[in-house]
């Protein structure tokens, strides 16, 4: 099943079709869940109004998620309607949703939603919300969280943005984008490459390296204004930027002291200092949720490993611990935003690098891929998916899989390399 | 940028074109001059007298070295094994010669760059051109490089000099780099 919003946009007659054809990002879907939930997604009543579908978007992002199968609703439903719960349970549907778009006085519009149980004929709750016709995507992807929340019991992540970045022919662009690839624009062009972006925890932000100077050097760009300032540019390289969990620090890759090292600066540049030693790599800091550890990949026991340290340097000089000890190579961790597991890339016996899971409290280990070049992991701020880069025909290409293997994406760009991925914050 | 060195041979038959027509003016000076500017075209410009420089005026310590072919100099590039970072012995003599011309002409200096191939995570691969930059600065710094002449950085799997997929493609962008003054 493919998801293509242009798609949609253009049937709609959208003018912006043919300025964002080029590099939009487009979702497959190839993989789902095992027990998916069916629902149904009525048309919205008034929806037609705004020229653009609203239900259709609700539907891709739940559909999406593979924790959903999409049951034909028949007809449009209201919000004040009661819906039709026998023809519903015949259809085979454990959930509903109705809604209307109602225009207000103001040129904006109020958009009503009731989602309900069709075994009990229950109401699970009925939210509104006031935006402008701009705003419907950004309306649809709100009530696909609501809707997900309270089935699932877990945040939904479909009002969030990823970052990525798009190398074509001598240039590359570190793009923005809602999590379902619409709406994408640049933040940074260059003919330099761009590397490693990573948003701050409030998302206003995002840290990445550029090669514009003939050398690595870590910026932090702020994304509303456009501006962005120097955080490390060190004699020698600077690298692999990671957000402190208050967003206050960055910890980085320096050579500045001969190596890669693992440094500390606050975000705005000032303050160095070290907070490990070693006479090899270390590389590829993230810190723990809890702000208790980073975690850091490191050749000091002979082949690149996963290592932790504390976060405030109080271990300096004193070993780091060692996390991951299977395979001669086991690179970019990534703790899950419940700090209880840990996605990592890892190389296989046949020289495949495959996207794993570990269980941090029994160090079990989950390969969840079965690609070849897998790197960047990056989980959706509800620790349900994981977002990653691989390269399938020679392309980059961005996947996604679920922290249980089972629901698998592919979104990719036409004729362009797509990498280096990173899931946004929830938005609040 | 490696293009002048890739430029070479394409600048000799130019070289010879121009001379053919009997319109190329001898520019010793500008031979001289050694520094460059970063586009490759004004690069181009000032590259063909010096492979007009003669036999008995050559001096391998002179600037003009660097762009020599027959000089030692004119090689800039030292190789790597995978996921290594040990300078082998057949680049030694390769590195004497540039330690030697760096202690002789301390106004020069060098940007090393470390480079690696693309298997793996990029970050690490950063990391690992960077010690592979470093290695050949610590070569050239017993050599008798002053390390205020050096600064040794990493493009990681960034800049492949190589972008088909295979060893003997990787093998050529397993690499570090030594640019001087005027080339970075």
């Amino acid at each position: 099943m493919k998801f293509n919003r242009l798609v949609l946009a253009c049937a709609a007659g959208l003018a912006l079709c043919s300025v964002t054809a080029r590099a939009q990002l487009t979702v497959e879907i190839t993989g789902a869940g095992a027990n998916r939930l069916p629902v149904a997604i009525a048309d919205f009543t008034g929806e037609r109004i705004v020229a653009q579908a609203l239900a259709s978007v609700v539907r891709a992002d739940l559909e999406r998620s593979g924790l959903f199968r999409l049951v034909d609703a028949g007809t449009a439903l209201a919000d004040s309607a009661t819906p039709p719960f026998e023809d519903l349970k015949t259809r085979g549907a454990d959930a509903v949703v109705g809604g209307s778009v109602v225009p207000g006085a103001d040129g904006r519009y109020e958009t009503r939603v009731r989602l309900s149980d069709v075994q009990k004929q229950t109401v699970l709750g009925n939210p509104a919300y006031l935006h402008s016709g701009a705003q419907l995507r950004a309306t649809a992807h709100r009530i696909a969280d609501f809707i997900y929340e309270k089935l699932t019991g877990e945040p939904g992540v479909f009002s969030t943005r990823i970052a990525y970045v798009v190398k074509s022919t001598g240039r590359y662009e570190l793009k923005i984008a809602d999590a379902d690839g619409a709406n994408d624009q640049a933040a940074l062009a260059s003919r330099e490459p761009i590397i490693s972006p990573t948003w701050s925890p409030d998302g206003t932000k995002l840290a990445y390296v550029s090669f514009e100077a003939k050398k690595p050097v870590v910026y932090v760009h702020d994304l509303a204004s456009g501006r962005r300032h120097v955080a490390a540019n060190f004699k020698g390289s600077n690298s692999a930027p990671a957000w402190s969990p208050d967003g206050k620090k960055l910890a980085v890759v320096l050579t500045k002291d001969g190596g890669s090292q693992l440094y500390v600066v606050n975000a705005d540049g000032s303050g160095v200092t070290r907070i490990a030693t070693s006479s090899g790599i270390d590389t590829e800091p993230r810190w723990s949720p809890d702000a208790h550890f980073i975690y850091f990949t490191s050749d000091r026991g002979g082949s690149p490993q996963i290592y932790r340290v504390a976060s405030s340097g109080a271990g300096l000089g004193s070993p780091a611990e060692r996390v991951t000890f299977e395979g001669s190579y086991n690179v970019t961790p990534r703790p899950s935003p419940d700090g209880k597991s840990l996605a990592f890339v890892a190389r296989n016996s046949n020289g495949r690098f495959q996207l794993a899971l570990m269980d941090l409290a029994t160090k079990q280990t989950q390969i969840l891929t079965d690609s070849a070049k897998d790197e960047s992991p990056s989980f959706a701020p509800n620790g349900r998916m994981i977002l990653y880069a691989t390269e399938i025909g020679g392309r980059g290409v961005l996947a996604a899989v679920s922290s249980d293997g089972r629901v698998k994406q592919k979104l990719s760009v036409q004729a362009a390399d797509v990498r280096e991925p990173a899931w946004g914050p929830l938005v609040r | 940028m490696r293009t002048p060195l890739l430029a070479l041979p394409l600048l000799s038959a130019l070289t010879l074109l121009l001379a053919a027509c009997g319109s190329q003016p001898p520019a010793p000076e500008q031979a001289a001059s050694g520094v460059e500017s970063r586009t490759p075209g004004a690069v181009s410009v000032e590259s063909a007298p010096v492979t007009q420089v003669k036999p008995e005026t050559f001096d391998a310590g002179s600037i003009a070295a660097l762009k020599d072919p027959r000089s030692p100099l004119s090689k800039r590039s030292i190789y790597f094994d995978y996921d290594s970072y040990v300078v082998k012995d057949e680049f030694q003599s390769l590195l004497t010669a540039h330690g030697k011309f760096l202690s002789a002409n301390q106004k020069m200096k060098m940007l090393i760059q470390g480079n690696a191939d693309e298997r793996g995570s990029r970050e690490y691969n950063l990391a690992l051109g960077q010690k592979r930059a470093e290695a050949v600065k610590k070569a050239l710094a017993l050599l008798g490089a002053r390390e205020d002449q050096m600064e040794a950085v990493s493009l990681g799997e960034e800049k492949p000099a190589c972008t088909d997929s295979g060893e003997e493609c990787w093998a050529k962008n397993r690499r570090g780099d030594m640019l001087y003054t005027g080339e970075f």
